[in-house]
């Protein structure tokens, strides 16, 4: 006969290995994941990755430089498209449409567009922009990322925004602040690093997409930043490399990984320290 | 501890009870009628607010003080299901049905919350966002119109030396204090204060009370309080509303040692239900 | 709304029970003294008289335990209205009825006094005097106990009768010293004692407004006839042409 404290004591314990047991299950590929690519990439980065351009299919040398570049510009387009209209639309939510049914639809149908596969989005993208104009091109590739990030940033702007207290938007309106001064000036400052996070999340998010990219900028093998031209970027690359018989192909694929893997990891520390700072000041 | 309860100037002699008891009417509200929604949250409610006078609204929470208090700078406005029907005069004007720009009224009618609001910005700009709405002042203007705020606030000689840390640095005595200032800074006629210090301590709460009899010189306040003890002593005129209505309205002397009602003297002696 | 006539604190109601309580406990030492102090001269008992004056002990020592009392629950609850009406007329009527308690415990040691010396014949006024006293006094207390500001005010208006009473006994008095120079010593202390009596008289008054005050929160105020005149030359500043 066992006492109920006991016995409360028991079940609390399996129940704690469980929670445990499972959390080693998912650490663990994620640990495996980053090992990895650590332990193949790693050793395969040097110089040349970021002076050289992709090499010809059997020549040894050559780097990843156009692939890094064309990456850069392609989450340049995506940013700059994606972040004021992202920005913006989630403050008409959170600021204009908080109490109306229109926010209420918009919000929903963001939040399908958030779960939406990349690859229908770059279906769309090649719809609208490559097929009209009978070409890849940089600027579809951007586009379509710049869709994928825009429901992240309209989310979490929306997010952040709701979460400045009632109390201070009533105080700049009992002050006579006009609305569009009282959100420019105090509840987007007041939100700044949260929305901030969002958009670093939100790139993060997509530095690694691949398929959008398949029907929109595809991939360039040659130096090139022009936007009306197909583009080297290093996802495609990696599929590319990691596919092909080429042993020095092979590990480039392996270190281009382990770049985006420390790139991605990087915006997250980055947004976890503005998180954390807007958190302590609240 | 600087604030001592102050008992409540009389009517000397020689006044009469025209010039001692009843000052120019400020606020005057007239059947006032509100809806959050389909509930009615004021039922025709009617009170005169005296110019220069601090009155109180006190009553167990839900009996609508608050939502009179926000009536009169028409706060409510920024929630679509909330409506007011009847009058709120101030200064002779329906601020209900003025067509006069909302920011305008609300210049005059300045405002202080439950919880400090500072706005995500140095302390200084906190100040000189308000001013900033209604004035051009030139930096060294603005410069003096702040220390004078802060001075008033009794806040400038903590926060002389990080006027440009941010706001949200102060304790929440110091910050309330602030916000207070904010709000008397744009020179309003009327301060209305909603539990202004509900989140503090006694020691901020006895600061805070010691602005407000500083207030009352030049302001008409009106503070809503759940501290009956804070009503008895900071206000001239209590107002005791329960379930939406306004039961009794009286000097705040009479309120607390003598009420008429039967349900104010059992509220404020702690009988209720 | 739901009104009720207990407090949500039910401790707050034990306290304030608990002050009124203490003083219908001193009230009913103070009556038993005022009495036991006629029952001791009567008696001429000047062994019994020393037993009330001791006995005045337990009046001070409620009443300090009133103070305390009112102290703590100022402290503790700040009452309002009437809850403050109530603490301040408990404290108020504590003195009172310590004063009276002093009174009585006065007449008993003057009874002493009057025992060294043989009998004189206007003392046998002192016990109507006395009843009447402790009629108000008693009459008081039911009121203050009962929350009867009708009744207080009859205490108050019949404060005339035992004025009326002491005067006459003053008259009485001062013919008997003015026949006897040697009655001069008995009679003053009996003159003290009847004194002491129509003070107590004053302070039933007293409570009487206190508990008009409490009842009604206003002042009781009515022009009331003085009955004793002896003081009025002398004393009253009022009176008196250069006050």
């Amino acid at each position: 006969m066992i006492s109920r404290y006991q016995r409360r004591k028991l079940v609390n314990l399996f129940n704690l290995g469980i929670a445990v047991l499972a959390t080693i299950f998912g650490v663990f590929w994620l640990i495996w994941i980053l090992w990895t690519t650590l332990r193949y990439g790693a050793s395969s980065v040097n110089w040349a990755l970021f002076t050289q351009d992709t090499p010809a299919p059997g020549s040894s040398g050559g780097g990843l430089r156009n692939a890094f570049v064309g990456s850069l510009i392609l989450l340049g387009i995506a940013v700059a498209i994606g972040a004021p209209v992202g920005v913006l639309a989630g403050t008409w939510l959170a600021e204009f449409a908080a109490r109306r049914k229109l926010g209420a639809v918009v919000r929903f149908l963001n939040d399908i567009l958030l779960s939406a596969p990349s690859i229908i989005i770059g279906l769309f993208a090649y719809a609208i922009i490559v097929d009209p104009s009978g070409h890849f091109s940089a600027y579809s590739g951007g586009v379509a990322l710049a869709l994928i990030l825009i429901p992240v940033v309209v989310r979490t702007t929306d997010e952040m925004l709701r979460l400045v207290p009632g109390s201070l938007r009533e105080a700049a309106i009992a002050l006579g602040t006009p609305y569009w001064k009282l959100v420019t000036r105090i509840t987007w400052r007041a939100s700044a690093s949260g929305i901030l996070t969002g958009v670093l999340l939100g790139i993060a998010r997509i530095s690694g997409e691949t398929a959008p990219l398949l029907f929109t900028a595809l991939n360039n093998q040659f130096w090139s930043t022009s936007l009306d031209h197909p583009i080297a970027n290093l996802s495609m690359v990696i599929f590319q490399f990691a596919m092909s018989p080429y042993s020095n192909w092979q590990s480039m694929a392996w270190a281009g990984a382990f770049i985006a893997v420390a790139f991605i990891l990087l915006l997250n520390l980055v947004a976890r320290a503005l998180l954390g700072r807007r958190n302590r000041k609240a | 501890m600087s604030a001592t309860p102050r008992i409540h100037p009389r009517a000397e002699p020689g006044e009469t009870a025209a010039t001692a008891g009843m000052g120019a009417i400020k606020i005057d509200v007239r059947s006032l009628n509100f809806h959050y929604g389909r509930f009615q949250a004021l039922k025709d409610v009617s009170i005169q607010i005296e110019e220069r006078q601090v009155t109180a609204f006190i009553g167990p929470s839900g009996c609508g003080k608050s939502t009179l208090l926000r009536t009169f700078n028409r706060m409510f406005e920024i929630y679509p299901e909330q409506r007011a029907e009847g009058e709120i005069l101030v200064d002779g004007e329906n601020i209900l049905r003025s067509k006069k720009d909302i920011a305008l009224i609300r210049a005059k009618i300045g405002m202080v919350f439950q919880k400090p609001t500072p706005f995500p910005m140095s302390i200084f700009e906190n100040i000189a966002f308000g001013i900033r709405l209604y004035e051009k002042l030139s930096k060294a203007e603005m410069h003096v119109r702040v220390e004078g705020c802060l001075r008033q606030a009794a806040l400038w000689d903590e926060v002389k030396d990080k006027l440009h840390q941010t706001g949200t640095s102060l304790s929440g005595g110091q910050q309330q204090r602030l916000c207070i200032a904010r709000a008397v800074a744009i020179k309003p006629e009327i301060v209305l204060l909603d539990e202004p210090c509900s989140a503090l301590d006694p020691i901020s709460t006895a600061k805070v009370e010691e602005m407000i009899e500083e207030l009352k010189n030049n302001y008409t306040v009106v503070i809503v309080t759940h501290n009956m003890q804070q009503a008895a002593r900071v206000s001239d005129k209590t107002a005791f509303m329960y379930l939406g209505e306004l039961i009794e309205f009286g000097d705040t002397e009479k309120i607390f040692t003598k009420p008429d009602k039967k349900q104010t003297e059992d509220y404020i002696t702690g009988r209720f239900g | 709304m739901p009104t009720s006539n207990e407090h949500i604190l039910h401790s707050y109601d034990e306290e304030l029970s608990r002050l009124k309580g203490e003083l219908g406990r001193m009230g009913q030492i103070a009556v038993a003294q005022i009495e036991a102090s006629m029952d001791v001269l009567e008696r001429r008992d000047s062994r019994a008289a020393e037993r009330v004056i001791l006995n005045d002990e337990a009046i001070d020592q409620l009443e300090a335990s009133v103070s305390h009392d009112v102290l703590l629950l100022l402290a503790r609850r700040q009452p309002m209205a009437r809850d403050l009406r109530e603490v301040m007329a408990a404290l108020r009527i504590a003195a009172d009825i310590e004063r009276i308690g002093d009174y009585a415990a006065n007449v008993a040691k003057r009874s002493m006094a009057l025992n060294l010396s043989a009998p004189i014949a206007p003392a046998a006024n002192l016990p109507a005097l006395t009843e009447t006293a402790v009629e108000l006094v008693r009459d008081v207390l039911v009121a203050y106990r009962e929350g009867d500001a009708e009744l207080a005010r009859l205490v108050w208006e019949r404060d005339v009768e035992l004025d009326a009473l002491y005067t006459s006994l003053f008259r009485e008095l001062l013919t008997y010293m003015m026949e006897d120079p040697r009655n001069i010593t008995p009679a003053t202390h009996v003159l003290f004692m009847a004194k002491n009596i129509e003070r107590i008289g004053d302070h039933a008054t007293n409570i009487a407004e206190n508990v008009w005050f409490l009842v009604n929160g206003t002042p009781l105020q009515e022009p009331r006839k003085k009955g004793d005149l002896t003081s009025t030359p002398a004393i009253d500043p009022e009176r008196a042409p250069h006050g």
